[in-house]
């Protein structure tokens, strides 16, 4: 029986070897350091965790304040948004997109691909250009003979769940449209067949389909939206979010015990939302 | 046939329409960068001024520098890295595959900020040295996923009884790794790690937490330089940056098309 | 007998899901064709990945040339595999797949190159040398994939359903030549399939398999035959199957009796006695279907319906206990009985046979 298991120990001993490198990785640089953040999270404030530290559940019992308790309602809100309007202008995009030709899609595909890895600092500041009093849009607008006096959009909600919008919508893009470019024409066109109308055929056949796509997309741009900080930062309009809130315990109050307490409450939405997700049987999240 | 032709206009106004509001404000960094204004508010002339000014800019180009050693040398890394990983999980022979990648790839789900933030702890409790160390280590965590989901699904998606054909031919394991293995995903690394230079050069809020004064990179100017209200000069600097990023995200998905192509053509 | 290159004793393998192997036994002799026959899932292509390498089994041995070499990988093996989805390198041309095989072997470069050539002139893939795989049809893929195996000069040939992609046309031709192929270079062969028309045209042994064990070992006549149990009779070919009771054994013809009526079988490796129940195969090409009754037989039949087949007649009938039979006539289509006529099924004697009829002879 030590010969059955030659080979195959081997093989194990080999792709043990080969993952080790990474697998340290994982666990100094991300176990790790999410690890000593719950730690910190747990012990009184003004302290550094250490293992005989007396723990208590102080710094998350402060979170419990009204106007946090609003700040995180609020990010959640503004997630939600940022989620539903990319949906909407994200799903007909990626449909459009895969019922292209081979070649403009690919084409499509790269065009989509390139903001997306872009930095979304440099990308928020030029709608910060457009949007500006004496900026691009406004020009344009009075040009129209539209407006009289410049709109001041910057600082506005609307200005920050665009520029939200902006950056997310390419995380909606993508698995859309993989879920529409998988589906089977022919099955749409069964539906028509049995006399559906397009419309009919559409929510019958082709939504339910490419369903596991838009939930891929909803989850890959909510959880990112709910950690945003700087964003509206840049955008103006002193709209704070949860990610706002932990950087000034950090930065500006210097609590870093109460400032973990909150990345753990965000640790902890965030992989509720995953894990929901991946429970009720969603694919698994990768690079598309 | 009247909703064909609808969609016929539609979809090509639709599409034409949102990468327009895609592309627009890429292009007002651009454009902003040769304005002739101060300011970046309204338009003045054209200049190339800004970039005269940059690179003579000894910080700027310690920036530059620092950008690229940190980029190459993470992606690097992870390439390396996250390719042994790959290879060692893409069979699920370890028991313990699950939970390592999922650990590996985690930094691809949580936000940023308390990467960030645990990082800068982390380092200040043991005493790691802040700087080029720190910025390199945790600029190769948060690039293996890209490298190791990258090469993991070639992996997954090549025919086992390709490497099995080889074994089977006499080559060793080793052999094997090295004629079969490496050749055929050697796109899907190089294409993961350019994206990883992608994302290590636009790294801010992890490189904020972790560098010391000495050390800055190029995002971080240009976050700086963006808190204070944006000048040309960051406008020129960003544009350079976008121009980098554009020609590595390109490169990487020609490298990924054309060896697809040329792999799974006769289609 | 000619010598033994292959045996397999006592293979068992499990995946942790029940046995895909249990006790699986055979010798191959040297420059034979032996198929493993049997749907997907028997096994067969387990079997096959034992005796290449790739696969290690629970218990028992895989012995080549007299030496036990159940442990060796892959590598060390002088076994080759043609794969079922022909496992090209797709980034090495025509001309280095088919030297893979010499070049991890240390082959010298010159000595490569003629074999690559001998191999490719073989195969009839000379001109496509430099091509890619991608860049090749099906047929042109699966020849490649035959010259690799071969360049090494194996001492077996394993090919996993090396013709399951290629269109029936292509399958056809195919069949031939691998087997003239296989003929000139007398190259001992174990051949997976399911189809089991290929099996019989190509092999000169089958081995049908079911559930991970041998249902039944033998030359193509002998299988098609005398089918071992009623798994194979119904796998190969068409047939009809009918239990009764011996009625009286007579100079090695039996007269079997049921509820349905009464037929006679040729009883010489079935060595039946009066009272025994057994099962019988008739095959369908062999079946007939008479307006009277044939002496030996009175097997009325009342018939559902006749059809046209090229060049016979198929006439679909059930007997009294309702079981379907099929009977084949070289009628023309006027000539055929009509729905609901009865008719009297019958056949040679010698061309039905009893199922396990060998074994319990033996």
């Amino acid at each position: 029986m030590a010969r059955k298991n030659g080979l195959r120990a081997g093989e194990v001993r080999r792709s043990a070897l080969f993952t080790l490198p990474m697998a340290l990785l994982a666990v100094l640089l991300v176990a790790l350091p999410l690890i000593y953040v719950l730690g910190t999270s747990l012990v009184e404030s003004g302290q550094s965790f250490s293992f005989g530290a007396a723990f208590t559940l102080d710094n998350y019992r402060r979170l419990l304040r009204a106007d946090y308790l609003m700040v995180f309602l609020g990010s959640l809100k503004l997630a939600f948004l940022t989620t539903l309007v990319s949906l909407l202008v994200g799903y007909p995009f990626a449909y459009c997109m895969a019922r292209a030709g081979r070649k403009l899609k690919s084409l499509l595909m790269m065009l989509v691909i390139i903001p997306f890895w872009t930095s979304a600092l440099v990308r928020i500041y030029g709608w910060k250009i457009l949007l500006q009093a004496n900026g691009p849009v406004n020009a344009v607008l009075r040009g129209l003979g539209l407006i009289e006096k410049n709109i001041k959009f910057l600082g506005s909600y609307g200005s920050v769940l665009l520029a939200m919008v902006y950056c997310m919508i390419s995380f909606m893009i993508l698995p859309c449209h993989s879920a529409v470019d998988k589906l089977d024409l022919t099955l749409v066109e069964a539906a028509r067949d049995l006399g559906s109308k397009p419309w009919r055929a559409f929510l019958d056949v082709t939504l339910p389909l490419t369903m596991p796509g838009i939930l891929a997309g909803c989850v890959l741009v909510f959880v990112p939206s709910v950690g945003m900080f700087y964003l509206s930062d840049i955008m103006g309009g002193g709209l704070v979010l949860v990610g706002n809130l932990i950087r000034d315990q950090l930065l500006k109050v210097r609590d870093w015990n109460t400032g973990s307490a909150m990345s753990m409450v965000l640790i902890v939405i965030t992989a509720g939302i995953y894990l929901i997700y991946r429970r009720s049987g969603g694919d698994d999240l990768g690079v598309f | 046939m009247v909703c064909k032709r609808k969609r016929k206009i539609f979809s090509p106004i639709y599409l034409t329409l949102v990468l327009i509001i895609l592309y627009l404000p890429i292009l007002m960094v651009v454009i902003y960068s040769f304005n002739s204004g101060r300011t970046i508010g309204a338009w003045q002339g054209f200049t190339t001024g800004w970039y005269t000014r940059l690179f003579h800019n000894a910080l700027m180009a310690d920036a530059l520098k620092n950008s690229l050693i940190l980029a190459v040398l993470s992606a690097g890394f992870a390439g390396v890295i996250g390719t042994l990983g790959a290879i060692g999980l893409a069979h699920h022979r370890l028991r313990a595959s699950g939970f390592i990648e999922s650990l590996a790839t985690l930094p691809m789900m949580i936000p940023e900020l308390v990467l960030g933030m645990a990082y800068l702890a982390l380092f200040t409790a043991v005493g790691v040295k802040l700087g080029m160390g720190a910025l390199i280590a945790t600029h190769t965590t948060f690039c293996v996923p890209y490298v190791f989901i990258n090469v993991k699904s070639r992996l997954i998606g090549m025919d086992p009884a390709i490497e099995e054909a080889a074994r089977d031919l006499g080559a060793s394991p080793m052999r094997v790794l090295r004629d079969i293995t490496l050749p055929l995903i050697m796109p899907s690394v190089i294409s993961g790690m350019m994206l990883a230079v992608a994302m290590s050069l636009d790294d801010v809020v992890i490189s904020f937490f972790v560098t010391s004064a000495e050390t800055t990179t190029l995002p971080l100017k240009v976050y700086t330089g963006l808190r204070s209200g944006g000048t040309p000069e960051i406008n020129a600097l960003s544009t350079l940056m976008l121009a980098a990023i554009f020609i590595f995200v390109a490169l990487s998905q020609l490298l990924r098309a054309r060896s697809d192509r040329k792999l799974y053509a006769s289609k | 007998m000619e010598e033994v290159l292959l045996s397999l004793r006592h293979i068992s393998k499990n995946f942790g899901e029940g046995d895909v192997l249990s006790d699986v036994s055979i010798d191959v002799h040297k420059g034979e064709f032996v198929t493993l026959l049997g749907a997907s899932g028997c096994g067969k292509t387990t079997t096959l990945r034992i005796v290449s390498g790739l696969e290690t089994p629970d218990a028992g041995e895989v012995i080549l040339n007299g030496q036990d070499m159940t442990g060796w990988p892959p590598e060390r093996r002088p076994v080759n595999t043609v794969f079922q989805s022909y496992a090209l390198f797709p980034h090495m041309n025509v001309e280095k797949n088919v030297a893979y095989g010499l070049k991890v072997r240390g082959v010298d470069k010159c000595a490569q190159a003629a074999r690559v050539a001998e191999m490719l002139e073989l195969v009839q893939m000379s001109e496509y040398a430099k091509r890619m795989p991608a860049q090749l049809s099906g047929g042109q893929r699966q020849r490649i994939a035959i010259a690799r195996a071969l360049a090494p000069q194996p001492q077996l040939l394993l090919l996993d359903e090396p013709l399951g992609a290629l269109d029936l046309q292509l399958r056809r031709q195919m069949q031939i030549e691998l087997k003239r192929l296989q003929k000139k270079l007398g190259i001992t062969f174990i051949y997976i399939t399911h189809d089991q028309e290929e099996a019989i045209n190509m092999s000169d042994r089958i081995a049908v398999m079911r559930g991970g064990r041998f249902e039944q070992l033998g030359t193509p006549e002998e299988i098609y035959d005398h089918p071992a149990t009623r798994y194979v009779a119904q796998f190969i070919g068409r047939s009809t199957l009918l239990e009764g009771t011996v009625r009286s054994v007579d100079d090695s013809l039996a007269v079997i009796g049921n509820e349905n009526g009464r037929f006679t079988v040729d009883s010489a490796h079935a060595n039946l006695r009066p009272g025994e129940r057994c099962e019988i195969c008739v095959r369908t090409e062999r079946m007939r279907a008479g307006r009277a009754p044939v002496g030996g037989f009175d097997l009325p039949a009342t018939v559902r319906e006749t059809r046209y087949a090229g060049g016979s007649v198929l006439t679909y009938a059930v007997l009294a206990d309702g079981t379907e039979v099929v009977a084949e006539g070289e009628e023309r289509m006027s000539d055929a009985p009509q729905a609901g006529e009865t008719v009297y099924m019958h056949w040679n004697p010698a061309q039905a046979s009893v199922i396990g009829g060998a074994s319990h002879g033996a």
